[in-house]
């Protein structure tokens, strides 16, 4: 299999203010955000990172997707480096979360158009995709109404559909059905599987199990910013249900949960 | 560039798509400018002009001939009273309700012992001009008299005359300052303050908006999780800002230029046009160029803030920096020399300056634009740093 996306060593730490520390009970001013994160996916695959909150799934993301920059370590995507190469790792990838936001003055025609160009989509592709994709999602009715008036699934779907104007063969998503309702997370997981047979290669974090046996080849389990499982979903299982075999997995390394 | 004009488009169609931030912005300005300075223009001109025909009532107690006589192309009303001690209630009475304006007292004898008066040979003849300050047509009254009284004085012993005919103000004669050369002087100490405050608050109005709200917002993160070069963002943001400040500073300014006239009612014979083609090109790109610099500080300003209204408050400082340079021509400060078209913003101000007082220096002009595109050039440097840091875009 074609290796797409080679992450070495990645680490990352944060500087943590006296209310951080106040917050996290901890008198240490840094804290390790991710700590030697290695993994690769390969080319066509849905590849899940998964843990519990503040497991470092996130940032990892971030970095991969050029965000922010690690304090040490690479990630080689298609070709591009996230650390020298940041422009054309990001004309590679679309990149999901819920922390960009779309401005809500905008309808999502425009936004559409806006984010295409900054890609450098030529016009009639722009149009053709956006007719597809707006169909798909069922946008179309609402093309020419401002983002702020839509509601919270139509908004989540508008910021799917924009992440991949430019139609990227890597596609990065961090928690993508995080806070939708049933319907919406279910057109969202079936676009994914889409995606996948269409052959792209997909990364997504959640900590939301049903998803990952859903629709991912290859699974990392990521805690306390290591990874500390990095396996196919069928070898990481072993027979057993993926929630069981991760609290295995979680109490091995770090402890009881109850403790 | 393509995504330069991409970046300039989206935050001209943001601005231009709220009319309410086209109206807060540009058309507001120069309206309310218009408005308010045309109002207090024509309330100065009337009331100056209600103190021209206004004819003064006075009670006179011994009023000399030659005063009387003196005073008969000022409109004054006398009315003779003989100072009897019984009617001195009502009288006064009369003056507190503003009946009439002045209760002027001569001592008897007064234009005799005034001749016969030598300085130093003891106390001299006491005129009493009671008044009352809370009533304008009597302070103006008494102003007025003790004007005239005074230069009655000056004809009894008339020794010498200075500038015998001359009016207040006017040129020809004896003032020989260049036509529109007064009027000049006093636009160039007022007009580049004014322009600098408004643009300084066309800038202030949208920047923040533009910056730190995007931020605040998470829109920002989209933006920069897209291809586009941080520097294309940066230069993007700080154009199209500078079009906005632009227009809006235009607006002030025009609300400005056309209130003048009402401003300064006939007193003064002045027309804009004087300044000629050459210095308001050259004044239209210094000002450009001052809103480029004006626009990158608070741009830079508006990317360390985490919120608009964070960004608002950090600006202070810098506005009042601003507001301090614009001043400084004015409370007649002299800062010349090749040195003073170094330092941004004041060099605009002393240029600006030098344009309206029709003492344009081009190669302080050429060297203010170069300096400040030069600056500007440096702080998108800057904000391109900050848009490219983590610890600045995504700080908490």
């Amino acid at each position: 299999m074609e290796e797409l996306l080679q992450v070495n060593g990645l680490r990352k730490t944060f500087q943590l203010t006296a209310k951080q520390q106040k917050l996290e009970k901890t008198k240490e001013k840094v804290k390790v955000a991710v700590d030697g994160l290695s993994f690769t996916a390969y080319k066509g695959e849905v590849f899940g990172l998964l843990g519990p909150n503040g497991a470092g799934k996130t940032t990892t993301l971030r970095m991969l997707a050029t965000l922010i920059k690690p304090d040490a370590g690479d990630a080689i995507l298609d070709g591009a480096s996230i650390v020298s190469q940041p422009e054309q790792v990001r004309s590679k990838i679309g990149f999901l979360t819920s922390e960009l936001k779309l401005e809500d003055f905008f309808t999502p025609n425009y936004q559409f158009d806006f984010f295409s160009r900054l890609y450098g989509v030529d016009p009639d592709t722009i149009e053709k995709r956006k007719k597809v994709l707006f169909e798909r999602f069922g946008i179309d009715r609402f093309a020419e109404v401002k983002v702020g008036n839509l509601s919270t699934g139509m908004k989540q779907k508008v910021s799917l559909v924009i992440s991949l104007v430019h139609d990227p063969d890597v596609v990065i998503f961090d928690e993508p059905t995080n806070g939708l309702d049933v319907l919406t997370a279910k057109v969202v997981t079936d676009f994914l599987l889409d995606l996948k047979s269409q052959g792209k290669t997909i990364i997504v974090s959640t900590h939301i199990f049903s998803l990952i046996e859903k629709i991912c080849d290859r699974v990392g389990i990521v805690i306390a910013g290591k990874m500390v499982t990095c396996d196919t979903l069928e070898n990481i299982c072993a027979g057993k249900p993926l929630e069981d075999r991760f609290f295995e997995i979680y109490e091995e390394k770090v402890g009881k949960i109850d403790e | 560039m393509n995504n330069v004009m991409t970046i300039i488009k989206k935050e001209l169609s943001r601005f231009f798509g709220d009319r309410r931030l086209v109206f807060t912005t540009v058309l507001m300005p120069g309206l309310m400018i218009y408005l308010m300075y045309s109002l207090l223009g024509q309330r100065m001109v009337q009331e100056m002009s209600t103190a021209e025909d206004y004819v003064t009532k006075a009670y006179v107690v011994n009023l000399p001939k030659e005063i009387r006589e003196g005073t008969a192309e000022s409109p004054v009303e006398w009315k003779d009273w003989d100072g009897n001690p019984d009617d001195v209630d009502r009288v006064f009475h009369e003056l507190e309700e503003g009946e009439i304006d002045l209760v002027v007292c001569f001592p008897e004898n007064f234009m005799t012992d005034a001749a016969a008066y030598e300085i130093g040979s003891g106390a001299a003849p006491q005129v009493e001009i009671y008044y009352n300050s809370a009533k304008s047509n009597s302070y103006t009254s008494y102003d007025s008299l003790r004007d005239y009284l005074d230069r009655f004085e000056e004809s009894m012993v008339n020794k010498y005359d200075v500038n015998v005919g001359e009016e207040t103000g006017s040129l020809g004669t004896y003032d020989q300052a260049p036509k529109n050369g007064a009027v000049g002087k006093m636009l160039a100490g007022l007009l580049p303050m004014l322009i600098m405050t408004f643009i300084f608050s066309g800038v202030q109005g949208v920047a923040p908006e533009s910056i730190a709200g995007e931020k605040e917002r998470g829109t920002m993160a989209t933006l920069l999780v897209t291809p586009v070069k941080r520097g294309a963002l940066a230069f993007g943001k700080v154009i199209s800002l500078s079009i906005i400040a632009l227009m809006s500073g235009i607006s002030s300014f025009l609300g400005t230029i056309l209130s003048m006239p009402k401003m300064m009612g006939d007193q003064v014979d002045f027309d804009m046009s004087a300044y000629g083609y050459s210095n308001y090109a050259l004044l239209f790109f210094v000002i450009i160029s001052t809103v480029l610099v004006l626009v990158s500080v608070i741009s830079i300003i508006s990317a360390m803030a985490n919120s608009v209204k964070e960004a608002t408050t950090m600006m202070a400082p810098f506005m009042i920096i601003v507001m301090i340079t614009s001043l400084l021509p004015m409370i007649g400060v002299k800062f010349g020399g090749a040195f003073a078209s170094l330092i941004p913003l004041f060099n605009s101000v002393k240029v600006m300056g030098g344009i309206f007082e029709f003492k344009t220096d081009v190669t302080a002009a050429f060297m203010t634009i170069g300096v400040n595109l030069a600056v500007t050039c440096l702080l998108v440097g800057v904000l391109t740093k900050m848009f490219s840091s983590e610890k600045v875009m995504f700080s908490k």
